[in-house]
């Protein structure tokens, strides 16, 4: 993709991620553990599983309205990322060619049902981590990861990064539009240029870590942050944290579009 | 009282590669003086500042801050006294949100979770950015980033306070904000810049440094109206003196004085009209793909 | 290549999860040990080069098509491999969130298959030892490409290992492999250019960065061929064990790799020992108080009967169901199936809508009041 796109939608979910919705309220550490539950819960179906993981799909539906999240811009970019499990996701009906079930009178084979298991997994999945990131602000998420035992180094170095990921795209922007515009064709977007362009910002780079080094010890470091200790944890969060479980568990459990089906079948 | 004084007694300051930076400076400031640090680019200004506060150490010379020398071992004592602000605010907001980068200071000098708090809040306030507080540096426009810069420096309370370039960058109105501030504070303050008219402003005192050396000690309307010593130093009068230079020319029968002087500065300028230009056609460009 | 979540089952996910925080914490203790201060924003901000350095494509010599630095080898070779563990892990996490690129159950192997492998294969195992005995450029040309692609390699693998013991995918091992390596040949043929190309320019234009920074790696960031070969063997064997632990007290993963050796998802009744063992367990777990349970184990048993005897009347096989996944769970393309699935899915649509609505007339309300008619 365009290096613009890029830089532009990184920064338009990092600026959804900052709204004040009642899912944005909610602790870091209830959106974290219930978004990891979540994905654990739809990956462990198993392969052939299409029905059970239908239920699934009110979780980012009631998100995505009480967030005010875009929903077509997640969509988009879940079909952006999704090459790789429809390649290999494909192979399935190719490999898997036994019959199994009757659908309407068309024989549908085991690869298909498998693929099509696979693209609802990846589905449900993928807008999962990005309503996440598009409901918590990413040093919330990195806060939270730290009072959920993440080792403090890793911490800081994740807030570091994404400090200063938007300084150094603007910079590598700005050279990139440098490069492009004195390009024709693709002469001049080859090897070379490209190796030239990554030195002189990696020198960059490290002249910034020296003067923000410098303001480091301007301001006292002395080797370790100090994190602001702020606790957040309400009544609130536990509630959606146990209604999340139970729904979890009830979905994974039984067998509701089924159930759902029969009544209706028998009404009809 | 003793407490507020810089003293740079003959200091030198060579770097690793062998470049004198500094030949012998000294000067002396006392407390609540405000200094505007001015010459051209390559004078050794900013080695000037990076000694400030101990991140460059003299080679021969010394520094005293306060009550103290400065040597490797009391350099962070004396960042406590003196808060430099740096010319890019990208450099200095390192923290994912403005109120974790102006605890930054306090934090690190150990003050309990209640003390820190007041301090960010009335830090911001000064600045008049309390509303910022938890947002994310790089959603700040370049006026706001400096004033949190600032924020994050004044919530140390330190009783000097050094600026490198504080007004560029700057839109008119954040200029005119910050001028103000800085009329206001009590600290001793330090400024270097280019913007001579900002330190027409702000500042009582003005230091010429040439060669890494202090060529002029006097005051802002002594100094700042020395046309032949500005020019000396690839400066030149304050824009607002200058105008009434035109005003006058121009009353006197409309001819503009000569800009032949200014002949070396358009080149750079024609050059940095060309990289606007391109940087512009670049955006255009870039929405085209 | 990033390994994707709906091709992954919990039990492999976890796994590696497992390694690569195990991993993460050992960096973090040996950074801690001999912290040169300065290394904190240098790798907050390496980080954020190799995350732009990503984003900018170039032409391929001789395709024409894009390419991308992936940049666990340059970090490596940079930082050293403790730093560039913790730097690579950042960078992928910031990618997953963001791009949802691969996603967070498999991020802990994308992190294990971008990170290990540069780290403390690559770079300890084959890039060190060869630029041992002198830098100039051309040796460190070949120790990036080999390094490089021997990680990129390994990496590779592993994803194919992931699939395989995840059981989602039908792509058979050997297939698999095949399409892969090349792949990565090629990606790694690349990326040891551009690894080597950055390491050259820098060292041309600018020396002594390098070497400051080499100062200020921990003290031991040695690392000898022993350790390592113990280390992976252990690993080797946890994750084997995990992974086996895992799939017999899941019987999801037990069905599966029933039929990988039997061909049938059941096993036959007279199995003893362990499998019979669980399988009781899992049957008395499956006689919860339910009346949706007892229902669907009857309705199932018609179904599979009903099946049988299409299928039996057309000449096929019957077709396996999934009566073994844990808990009892329909696969439904059958009518109620499809309606349920419909209705379901109105529902939640209706819901989705519903709270906008509400959400909508809220916001009116309280705009209206703060603005009254005028």
């Amino acid at each position: 993709m365009d290096f613009d796109k890029e830089y532009f939608n990184l920064g338009v979910l990092d600026t959804l991620s900052y709204k004040n919705t009642l899912i944005h309220r909610l602790d870091a550490r209830t959106k974290v553990i219930a978004t990891f539950a979540f994905i654990v819960t739809v990956v462990s179906f198993p392969k052939y599983e299409i029905a059970g993981l239908i239920p699934f799909f009110l979780f980012p539906a009631v998100i995505f309205s009480l967030g005010d999240i875009p929903f077509w811009f997640i969509l988009k970019k879940v079909l952006v990322v999704s090459v790789f499990a429809v390649f290999i996701g494909i192979f399935n009906p190719l490999f898997d060619t036994h019959v199994m079930y009757d659908f309407l009178g068309i024989p549908v084979s085991g690869g298909w049902v498998s693929f099509f298991s696979i693209l609802l997994k990846f589905f449900l999945t993928m807008c999962s981590a990005l309503l996440l990131i598009s409901t918590t602000s990413f040093p919330g998420i990195c806060h939270a990861l730290r009072k959920l035992g993440i080792p403090e180094i890793f911490i800081s170095q994740l807030l570091f990064l994404y400090r200063y990921i938007f300084v150094l795209m603007e910079e590598t922007l700005r050279m990139v539009r440098a490069r492009d515009l004195r390009s024709f064709g693709k002469r001049g977007q080859g090897m070379s240029i490209f190796i030239n362009l990554l030195g002189t910002l990696f020198i960059k780079t490290i002249e910034r870590a020296e003067r923000i080094y410098h303001a480091m010890l301007s301001r006292g470091f002395s080797g370790t942050i100090h994190f602001v200790k702020r606790d957040s944890l309400r009544k609130g969060d536990f509630l959606c944290l146990s209604i999340t479980g139970v729904v979890l568990y009830i979905f994974r459990t039984y067998g509701i579009v089924s159930l759902i089906g029969k009544q209706a079948e028998r009404m009809f | 009282m003793t407490h507020h004084i810089i003293d740079f007694k003959d200091v030198f300051f060579r770097y690793p590669d062998g470049t004198e930076a500094l030949k012998g400076v000294s000067f002396r400031i006392t407390h609540g003086e405000s200094i505007g640090l001015v010459g051209a680019n390559g004078a050794g200004k900013s080695t000037l500042l990076l000694q400030m506060n101990g991140y460059l150490l003299p080679s021969s010379g010394f520094i005293n801050i306060g009550d103290l020398e400065l040597t490797k071992k009391t350099r962070q004592d004396i960042r406590k006294k003196v808060g430099v602000v740096f010319q890019n605010p990208d450099d200095q907001l390192f923290m994912p949100t403005v109120y974790e980068d102006v605890a930054f200071g306090p934090l690190n000098l150990g003050m309990s979770a209640e003390r820190v708090i007041d301090r960010v809040n009335s830090s911001l306030q000064t600045v008049g950015c309390l509303d910022l507080r938890e947002k994310p540096p790089h959603h700040l426009s370049g006026g706001q980033k400096r004033a949190v810069a600032i924020a994050t420096v004044l919530a140390m309370e330190p009783d000097i306070l050094v600026m490198d370039e504080p007004s560029s960058d700057l839109d008119p109105k954040s200029r005119r904000y910050l001028m103000r501030l800085l009329k206001g504070f009590k600290h001793t303050k330090i400024i270097a810049s280019h913007d001579l008219d900002f330190i027409l402003e702000v500042c009582e005192r003005c230091l010429v440094i040439k060669d890494g050396r202090i060529v002029a000690d006097g005051t802002v309307s002594d100094i700042l109206t020395n046309q032949s010593l500005l020019e000396e130093n690839n400066l030149e009068l304050p824009l607002s003196l200058q105008k009434t230079h035109i005003m006058d020319a121009s009353a006197k029968g409309g001819l503009l004085p000569d800009p032949s002087h200014l002949h070396s500065d358009s080149i750079n300028r024609e050059t940095g009209m060309a990289t606007a230009a391109s940087e512009t056609c670049g955006v255009m460009e870039g929405t085209l793909k | 290549m990033h390994m994707s979540d709906a091709l992954l089952s919990p039990a492999v996910g976890a796994t590696f999860w497992a390694g690569t925080l195990g991993t993460i914490a050992y960096c973090s203790k040996k950074m801690k040990e001999n912290l040169d201060e300065k290394m904190i924003p240098l790798m907050g901000v390496t980080g954020a080069f190799i995350f732009a350095a990503q984003m900018v494509n170039f032409t391929i010599p001789g395709t024409g098509s894009s390419g991308h630095l992936g940049g666990g080898m340059i970090l490596a070779i940079i930082l050293g491999p403790y730093a560039a563990f913790i730097v690579m892990a950042s960078v992928l996490t910031i990618q997953a969130l963001f791009f949802a690129d691969g996603g967070l159950l498999a991020l802990g192997c994308n992190i294990w298959n971008l990170g290990i492998y540069p780290c403390f294969i690559g770079y300890p195992l084959i890039y060190k030892p060869i630029v041992q005995k002198g830098m100039s450029p051309k040796k460190i040309l070949v120790a990036s490409l080999l390094s490089v692609f021997v990680g990129l390699q390994l990496g590779a693998f592993s994803v194919v290992l992931e699939t395989l013991f995840s059981g989602r995918s039908e792509l058979p091992f050997g297939t698999f492999v095949l399409l892969m390596q090349p792949i990565h040949l090629a990606i790694g043929v690349v990326e040891g250019f551009i690894t080597a190309g950055v390491i050259n320019y820098v060292k041309a234009a600018r020396p002594e960065i390098l070497e400051s920074i080499a100062e200020m790696r921990p003290l031991s960031s040695e690392i000898k061929v022993k350790k390592v070969v113990l280390a992976l063997l252990a690993i080797a064997i946890i994750i084997g064990g995990i992974v086996s632990w895992f799939a017999s007290s899941n019987p999801d993963g037990l069905e599966w790799s029933i039929e990988r050796v039997y061909g049938k998802p059941e096993l036959p009744e007279h199995e003893t020992g362990i499998v019979a063992l669980l399988r009781a367990v899992q049957e008395r777990t499956a006689f919860l108080p339910d009346y949706t349970f007892k229902k669907k184990e009857t309705l199932k048993e018609q179904e599979t009967t009903g099946k049988e005897e299409v299928a039996s009347a057309k000449g096929e096989e019957a077709p396996r169901s999934d009566a073994n996944a844990w808990p009892n769970v329909e696969a439904g393309t059958s009518v109620s199936g499809i309606l349920g699935s419909a209705m379901m899915l109105s529902l939640i649509f209706l819901i989705g809508y519903g709270i906008k609505a509400i959400k909508k007339k809220g916001a009116k309300r309280r705009n209206g009041i703060s603005h009254p008619a005028g």
